[in-house]
This record gives structure tokens, C-alpha cells and sequence, in this order.
């Protein structure tokens, strides 16, 4: 991945350092405008850091070894512009310093890998971790993701750069003068090699990292994961995920009930024992109750207590049909929403004032 | 040779060049007594010179010529096959091996057997790759092997550099060697803790999570780095001392250089 000097035409790494130009401008001020005096301290250790973990020989499935950039998991850690900044700072230490990597080709160099992968990580790592909390097994699957596509883009750049150099740059011979495979051979020969040992290297580190800093300091990742919550914060949130997913059942269960509430209508008679003081002067309904008792006739007037209690209280919506409403089946649906609405308004309002005690009480404590 | 062993061995490479550059860039050479702005800027127009030749054997005169320079300079071609040719060779020589029978062009030989065509062009094309690699190579190493880091990053500012980008090169280098040294003894610490072989998942895990130990404790030397900065009456502005001077060698050399890059470029085309 690291192009040496020779591979590219000198016009290509012109071009390559004039790309780089804007990104490593707009990366500086973005990253002194958070940082300010910070700025100088806090890269250079992360550059160094950067060069450091690029050392790393990693132990891939397979028995075999490679190394890692490590572009993702600076992009997470460090944001997008710090990660260019960085990676850029260490690929030219490596470049200048120990020859990995050429000085003509410099420019190229940081754009595939510093620029293109930290950007790409981002975008991947964000998109695929969404909101989910810090400690949420989704990002380490997202670090992943976003290791493996980055070091993958950035071998797509680097296999694109390589397979224009014969198109444009021969000798009269026809000979090519740098890189010397065309596109056809350069992305199939670049792409399969990152597809498998080198992807997997970035993807092993990235997922790795995210799942070890999501067990020793979470806050770490808080960086590219804007909204989020951490700490007590974050086990708060934790709390009220995994209490909306017990009582999500019963939620759905509710809505169930609530759309067959109008089968209620075709239910026929009265439900035993459930009997006005008025049913016993009405000879349909003591021909029911007759039938629901077993044939046994009810008495000809009604207990005594059963007729005080029932002046005791009147219901707005006597018998599921609201005086208001012409149609019974109209007033019977009504009367099922206005209960049902009434139980969940008190239960939200009671959990709410519930959840304010239970706050004041841990402020206390 | 497991993981462990093979990242302890990269960190101890990393040390033996930087001593070996140390070392070398005290000795008493051509090299080592020009003033390091002159060799930043020969030794790039000399890189450059050998890009854009067209030629092969201008691209091989400026190699003869970086010898010389690494003769003149005691740096030993022993030290540089090791350092350079032999892992650039190996390095672009699996790359360019291909280019001779992949290149389309005029048939020079078929290989027996098989009866694939190697052409010119193809040959041509593998000799542009490696003479162009092992020249920039070996002329970025002889920078590196005959001036201290500290003042070919000084050096740099006389391409316009800015200041703030060399000082954070220059400390980047420094915590390089911390950071390694720290490294090296965590691994070394848990390596001398093993009994048996560590499988693959474990060895995954310890890699990541060797990775995750060093990225803290870089977060946490970060912030005493700053509150020692701060201390020593850092305000976010930095300042460099620009030591240089030069002497009627640094011209006399200065124009060779530029006299044989204009040559190459003339004769490359």
C-alpha cells in the first residue's frame, strides 16, 4: 500500500499533492480550532501512536500475519480531521525517515490512505453504528466495517493510480514507464490481496480495539458518536432500552386488543352475574339470565342492596353506549377508546411521576 | 515465528535504523558536512531527476552518482544492500517480475515449455521500475544516514514547510521511540507470562487489546506532554531556532547537483 518512489509519474504525484493540499489545510484548521494550544502535544503523540500501531503484526484467522494501517480506528477515536493529520504526519516519518513509502509519492500516499480511508471509516462507522449506545455490540461490527472498507478504498485509489501510468506515460518504445499494468491487471491484482490478508488485518484491529475500549473506557469512542450518552447516563439509557423491551409485548398486545374491540358487538346476551337491578322487571333479560343459570329462574324482584347500591353511581357511558350517540355500535367502539385512553394516560402519568421520585431519591443519595 | 515475535522484531528494526542513522550521521563525510538544507533540496531535485528520465541509463548515472556520494559519505554498500537494495529488489522485484511477459510488444524470447513471449518492452518497463526504485531509495536513505532527524526537519522549513507541522514531526519522532520502547516491554511482559501457545482468537484479542492499552496511555502522555509545556511557558506559539550556515562547499555542491539534474532532465526526455 505504501507506493515507493518510481511507481508514479512525477506529474501523477503533482496532482496527488495538490488533491491532498485542501483536505490537509481544512483538516489543520478544523482540528487547531478544537484543540488550540492542545494542537501540537496531542498530534504529535497520535502521529507517533499512528506509526507505532502500523508496526503491529497482526494474527489473522488462517495462521497468517499482517499489518494494519490503523486508519480506522484513529477515525474513531480521533475524528476524520485529526485522523489525516495523523496518518499523514506518520506515513512521512515512515516515508522520509525509515523508506517505507517514497517522497515523490508522498502526496499519493496520504491521499489514499490518510484521506480516502480516514474519510470512508467515518462515513462507514456512523452509518453502520447509527445511534446505538457506546457499548453496544453494533459498533464493533461498524468498526469493522469501516477498517475493512478504508483500507479497502484506499487500495481501490492506489490500484486506479497504478493503472493509469501505462494509458499516459511510454516510452517511444511503448514501453510504460512507471507502474506498468493497466487498470485490468493493476484493481484485480491490488483488490485481492486488500480483499482478504490486508482488509482482514484492519478489520481484526478496528473491531478489536472498539470491543476493547467498550469494556475498559468507553468514553473513548464518545468522540464520533454525537448524541450519545455516557456513563450512569449511558446505563440510564441502557435501563430504559432493556425495560421498553420487556413491556414492548404488552404494548403490542394493548394495540391488538383495542383493534378487536368491536367484536365486543357481536357478542350476544349478558355476561353472568354482570345484571342490572332493571333486568329483573324485563322478561327478555330474565329469559337469559333463566338460560345462563341453568335454567333456573331469577327472583321476581331484585336484592334489595343490589338496587341501593346501583343508585350510588351513574356512568357517563351507561352500558357502552354514550347517550350522545345514536348508533350502538358507534357508541361502543367510543366508550372502548375513551377507556382504553383514560388506563394508558393515568399509567404513563403515574410512571412519569414514579420516575421523578426515583430521580430526587439517587439526587439525595 | 508467532505474532509477538514478529512485532517485537519490526520494533527492534525500527531502533537499529535510527542508531545506525545516528551513528552515521556523526561520521566525518562529504555528506555529513554539507549543510542539511543543501542535501534536502539536492537530494529531492536528484529524486526527481531520476522520475522523470525516459532513459535507463540516465536513471542509471544518477544511481552511480548517489554511490559515489554513499563512498564519499563512509556510508558502507554493505549497509545499503541491507537497508535498501535487497528489500527494494525483493519488494518491486515480485511486482516488475510479470511486466516481460504481461507487456504486449516485440517478442525477444519464448520461454522453454511453457513457450510464453518475453518482450522489450516488457523488460524495459521491469528496468524502469527497479533502477527508478533503487535510486530514490538509496538517495532518500543517504539524507536519513548522514543528518540528524532534528535538522533535516529543520531543513524542510526552506521548502516552506510550515513551523508547526516540523515541530509536530519532530516530537512525533521522539514519543516514536517511547511509544515503541513501551510497546516492546508490554509484549515482552506478556510473553515472558506464557505458558504454551495462545490460539488464534486469544491472539487476536491480545493484539487488539495491546493496541487499546498503548492508545490510552498515548491519550494519557498527551496530556502531561501539554501541562509540561504548559509549564515550561508554552502559549500555543511555536518558535524555531535557524542555526544554519553555509560554506563555499555547500554552493560548490549545490551547483554539481543541479548541473547533473539539468543534465538528466535534458538527456532523460
Amino acid at each position: 500500500m505504501h507506493i515507493p518512489d518510481g511507481y508514479l509519474s512525477p506529474s501523477t504525484c503533482a496532482v496527488l499533492y495538490g488533491a491532498s493540499a485542501p483536505f490537509w489545510y481544512i483538516a489543520l484548521q478544523r482540528v487547531k480550532r478544537i484543540l488550540t494550544t492542545r494542537l501540537v502535544p496531542l498530534l504529535s503523540v497520535m502521529a507517533a501512536l499512528c506509526f507505532v500501531i502500523m508496526m503491529f503484526n497482526l494474527p489473522l484467522p488462517g495462521g497468517t500475519t499482517g499489518h494494519a494501517v490503523g486508519v480506522a480506528i484513529a477515525a474513531i477515536i480521533l475524528g476524520p480531521w485529526a485522523s489525516i493529520i495523523a496518518i499523514s504526519i506518520a506515513l512521512s516519518i515512515q516515508a522520509v525517515f525509515f523508506g517505507d513509502g517514497g517522497i515523490t509519492t508522498l502526496g499519493a500516499n496520504c491521499f489514499n490512505m490518510a484521506i480516502v480511508g480516514s474519510l470512508v471509516a467515518y462515513a462507514v462507522y456512523r452509518l453502520a453504528a447509527g445511534k446505538t449506545a457506546l457499548t453496544s455490540s453494533r459498533r464493533v461490527v461498524a468498526a469493522a466495517l469501516a477498517g475493512y472498507a478504508a483500507i479497502n478504498a484506499s487500495a481501490f485509489c492506489a490500484a486506479v493510480e497504478f493503472g493509469i501510468q501505462p494509458l499516459f506515460f511510454q516510452d517511444p518504445s511503448g514501453a510504460p514507464l512507471y507502474a506498468p499494468y493497466p487498470v485490468s491487471i493493476a484493481i484485480p491484482a491490488m483488490m485481492i490481496g486488500h480483499l482478504t490478508f490486508a482488509g482482514l488485518a484492519e478489520l481484526v484491529l478496528s473491531a478489536g480495539v472498539v470491543a476493547y475500549f467498550q469494556r475498559t473506557n468507553p468514553t473513548l469512542l464518545r468522540l464520533t458518536a454525537p448524541g450519545n450518552v455516557a456513563g450512569e447516563e449511558e446505563i440510564a439509557g441502557a435501563d430504559n432500552q432493556s425495560m421498553w423491551r420487556t413491556v414492548r409485548p404488552l404494548w403490542i398486545g394493548l394495540a391488538l386488543l383495542l383493534v378487536l374491540t368491536p367484536l365486543g358487538i357481536l357478542a350476544a346476551g349478558t355476561a353472568w352475574g354482570e345484571w342490572s337491578a332493571r333486568d329483573y322487571s324485563n322478561l327478555h333479560a330474565r329469559e337469559q339470565m333463566a338460560m345462563a343459570s341453568r335454567n333456573t329462574a331469577p327472583p321476581v324482584q331484585p336484592p334489595r342492596e343490589l338496587e341501593r347500591l346501583s343508585s350510588l353511581w351513574t356512568a357517563p357511558f351507561p352500558q357502552y353506549a354514550p347517550t350522545f350517540v345514536r348508533r350502538p355500535a358507534v357508541g361502543y367502539a367510543l366508550s372502548a377508546m375513551f377507556g382504553s385512553g383514560t388506563i394508558i394516560l393515568v399509567s404513563l402519568i403515574a410512571g412519569s411521576l414514579a420516575g421523578c421520585a426515583r430521580g430526587k431519591r439517587h439526587e439525595l443519595s | 515465528m508467532n505474532f509477538l515475535e514478529r512485532t517485537l522484531a519490526g520494533f527492534l528494526n525500527a531502533v537499529e535504523h535510527a542508531l545506525d542513522a545516528e551513528d552515521l550521521a556523526k561520521a566525518n563525510g562529504l555528506l555529513q558536512c554539507l549543510d542539511p538544507r543543501v542535501k534536502v533540496i539536492g537530494i529531492l531535485i536528484l529524486v526527481i531527476a531520476a522520475a522523470t528520465a525516459h532513459k535507463l541509463w540516465v536513471i542509471g548515472a544518477v544511481f552511480a552518482f548517489a554511490l559515489l556520494l554513499a563512498a564519499s559519505s563512509r556510508v558502507s554498500p554493505l549497509l545499503l544492500g541491507r537497508r535498501v537494495w535487497i528489500p527494494a529488489l525483493i519488494f518491486t522485484g515480485i511486482i516488475a517480475f510479470p511486466a516481460p511477459f504481461v507487456i504486449p510488444g516485440r517478442v525477444v524470447w519464448r520461454l522453454p515449455g511453457l513457450g510464453w513471449p518475453l518482450t522489450a518492452q516488457g523488460l524495459m518497463s521491469a528496468g524502469y521500475l527497479v533502477t527508478r526504485v533503487e535510486t530514490a531509495a538509496t538517495l532518500s536513505v543517504l539524507l536519513i544516514l548522514s543528518t540528524p532527524w532534528t535538522r533535516v526537519l529543520k531543513a524542510l522549513r526552506v521548502l516552506r514547510v510550515p513551523v508547526v507541522l516540523v515541530v509536530i514531526l519532530g516530537m512525533a519522532y521522539r514519543y516514536i521511540f517511547l511509544l515503541l520502547e513501551s510497546a516492546r516491554d508490554m509484549l515482552e511482559s506478556r510473553r515472558s507470562r506464557m505458558v504454551g501457545k495462545l490460539n488464534g482468537p486469544d491472539n487476536r484479542r491480545l493484539a487488539a487489546a495491546s493496541v487499546g492499552v498503548l492508545m490510552s496511555k498515548t491519550l494519557q502522555l498527551s496530556g502531561d506532554v501539554y501541562s509540561a509545556m504548559l509549564a515550561r511557558g508554552f502559549r500555543g506559539e511555536v518558535y524555531m531556532l535557524d542555526d544554519f550556515q553555509t560554506a563555499a562547499l555547500d554552493w560548490i555542491m549545490l551547483v554539481l547537483i543541479a548541473a547533473l539534474a539539468a543534465a538528466a532532465f535534458y538527456y532523460g526526455r
